[in-house]
């Protein structure tokens, strides 16, 4: 028996045999070759065969996994297509005399190291889609045959280096019940994988590959990072223990899913999620959420070719609408600029980007492109309860020029016989400092505040959090954050149907809820997946200690200090995240 | 052969999308067509070329088209850099 410690990629846990799925190491023939037609009917032959592999593999993907998935195999195929690749492959081979698949793998690898050093996510993901065809090519052209995961006859953990989506897309979804990987992290395929499938992963095992072999019985703890291999009869009972205890827990989360989010002593607070696109309603309702608090129209616009017309927005703002017929759902305005640029609208490089011209700033240049979403939002309001907010507030002058715009729009409406709720709820996003020290002063023109903290702990604390160099300083338990946070919900309690919610990471965060809930936070609003957590922790305390705890923390003078604070006062309520 | 030199304008250079606008207009003319950057000549109808050429705003290209379409080939991708991809 042994343990390894790898990288926390999806939870649960999961006790199965192993299969090691290794890529088969293929050795390609370095010798110069006397007939390169030859060598040449061999890549064409492989093409095509890659070609047929290709639709059947992307045909599966659209019915398994879905459009996205599916496209990614569209662009596979560009590449066997793509002329570049294919003369430099047919250039080495009659030029120099290389084998096929000695010319297939060099003319992949110098494309897959030119994107790889560009340092852009985009081309990192273009990558390893050449790295992938490349792989298949030369399989083809070898005659290797990958492992088929297809039909699998009994429960697995795949054991692999890493995957691709061409692994992925082809696997037995009823059998495969756990990842286990030398390489990859949260964010890579094999990651994102596991999350949608609900199966286990821990990656970044090293050389998971090496130790384990195919029928080794084996635990995938997705909860510690662990995976044990060849557990002793005493280390098993335990995973077993664990493993129920995990399916308990989730089984209780599942009951809290249409109770209010209610404290012991009966203050009532809203959950909601935060999404990116019209189907991510379907994760909210699933997980508990009443509505949305945080609805960002940006992926509308990122996902596009061209800029999305009124027709477009106003069809997705009413199937988000229509999803939550009794709940807010707060759509926020255009947030690009900064780390987020739209391939069609030209926008200058600038050396602060994120004090730039980013979101409502943008908006205010571009008011052409700002008066179609908010008619499309206002002709969506008749469907439900539309919240619109603004982002990137700094002060109240900002908010009055933003409503003026609304107004215009509403007249435009008006003149036009097109109905909409007129009385539209009108909020903005506290995440700059100085609209959160002057909230008493913008709450006077908007109905509720939604804190952002990811950029209000960035601008606060003066910090980049995507510099690892200084990315330590990053802590929105920071008690001069909290204290921001304090000044705004202030507000908001002074003043009858005013809310103020959350929709940063912060509100999600299990070990922040109670602080949050005891400075008087109304709305929760998070990816849907933490909503049930958080309503466990909100049903399991009573206001009045959360409130106590609250300004205790306030007076604290560290972060570390206010989190290992919070985290006595779960253990003392029997909660730990 | 026809050749114009072009400096590209657009924000976001040949990237992403501008980059297939290209191959894509390239791809409808028989000629072969080529990119000249720095002295390197890249296949104008491969996105794989065209991404990894990283021709970035401010670039001065030269395109070369040879073939039955030639002036046509060139001066349809001239035009298209010319207007910013329609930006």
């Amino acid at each position: 028996m042994f343990v390894k410690e790898g990288i926390i990629a999806s939870p649960g846990i999961v006790i199965a045999k192993a299969l090691v799925y290794e890529k088969v190491i293929v050795e390609v023939n370095k010798n110069k070759v006397e007939d390169p037609d030859k060598e040449i009917e061999k890549f064409q032959n492989a093409i095509k065969k890659s070609h047929e592999q290709l639709e059947t593999i992307r045909i599966q993907a659209i019915s398994e996994l879905g459009e996205e998935e599916g496209a990614i195999f569209e662009a596979h195929a560009m590449v066997l297509d793509d002329p570049e690749f294919v003369e430099g492959v047919e250039a080495e081979i009659n030029d120099s005399h290389l084998s096929a698949d000695n010319a297939v793998k060099i003319v992949t690898d110098r494309f897959y190291e030119i994107f790889d050093q560009m340092d852009d996510p985009y081309f990192s993901a273009r990558a390893a889609d050449i790295k992938d065809v490349g792989t298949r090519v030369l399989q083809n052209i070898l005659g290797i045959v990958q492992a088929d995961l297809s039909q699998l006859d009994e429960d697995v953990i795949i054991i692999a280096d890493d995957l691709t989506p061409s692994d992925t897309a082809q696997m037995d979804k009823k059998r495969v019940k756990g990842f286990a990987t030398n390489i990859g992290s949260r964010t890579s395929h094999t990651a994102i994988m596991a999350r949608s499938l609900e199966i286990p992963a821990v990656l970044g095992l090293c050389d998971i590959t090496e130790t384990v072999k195919t029928g080794d019985l084996m635990v995938v703890d997705g909860l510690t990072g662990r995976v044990c291999v060849n557990p002793g009869n005493e280390e098993l009972e335990s995973y077993e223990k664990e493993k129920q205890k995990y399916l308990d827990y989730l089984k209780e989360l599942e009951e809290l899913k249409d109770l209010d989010a209610i404290t012991l002593d009966g203050r009532k607070v809203e959950l909601v999620g935060n999404i990116g696109e019209p189907n991510d309603a379907a994760g909210v309702l699933k997980n508990g959420g009443v509505g949305v608090g945080l609805y960002r129209t940006e992926f509308l616009y990122m996902n596009s070719d061209v800029m999305p017309g009124e027709e477009k927005q106003f069809a997705a703002y009413r199937s988000v609408l229509e999803a939550f017929p009794d709940g807010p759902v707060i759509i926020r305005t255009l947030d690009i600029g900064g780390d987020k640029k739209l391939p069609y609208l030209p926008m200058d490089d600038e050396l602060n980007p994120f004090l730039g011209l980013r979101a409502i700033r943008l908006c205010f240049k571009e008011v052409g492109l700002f008066k179609i979403q908010l008619r499309a939002i206002l002709r969506a309001s008749v469907y439900g309860h539309a919240h619109i907010m603004f982002p990137m507030i700094s002060s109240i002058t900002e908010v009055r020029q933003a409503k003026a715009i609304l107004q215009d729009c509403m007249k435009e409406l008006d003149d036009e016989q097109i109905a909409y709720d007129k009385d539209v709820k009108v909020g903005v996003m506290i995440e700059i400092p100085s609209a959160a020290i002057a909230a008493d002063i913008i709450s006077k023109e908007v109905d509720f505040f939604s804190i952002g903290t990811n950029d209000l702990c960035q601008y606060t604390l003066a910090v980049d959090r995507m510099n690892q160099e200084v990315s330590y300083l990053y802590d929105p338990f920071n008690p001069a954050i909290l204290r921001l946070i304090q000044l705004v919900t202030a507000t908001s309690d002074k003043k009858d149907q005013f809310f103020t919610g959350m929709c940063g990471e912060m509100a999600g965060d299990p070990l922040a809820a109670i602080l949050l809930l005891g400075l008087g936070l109304d709305e929760f609003s998070m990816s849907a997946l933490s909503i049930p957590q958080i309503k466990k922790i909100i049903r399991s305390v009573r206001y009045e200690d959360a409130k106590a705890i609250a300004t205790a923390a306030l007076n604290m003078e560290t972060g570390e200090e206010i989190m290992d604070f919070v985290q006595e006062s779960m253990k003392k309520l029997n909660l730990y995240n | 052969m026809i050749k114009k030199e072009v400096t590209v304008l657009n924000a976001t250079g040949l990237h992403a999308r501008p980059a297939s606008m290209f191959v894509q207009t390239a791809g409808k003319f028989k000629s072969k067509i080529f990119v000249i950057k720095e002295g390197n000549s890249i296949n104008a109808k491969s996105i794989m070329g065209i991404m990894a050429g990283g021709i970035s705003q401010g670039t001065t290209i030269e395109i070369q088209a040879e073939g039955d379409d030639e002036t046509e080939a060139v001066d349809a991708l001239v035009q298209l850099i010319n207007d910013k991809f329609g930006e």
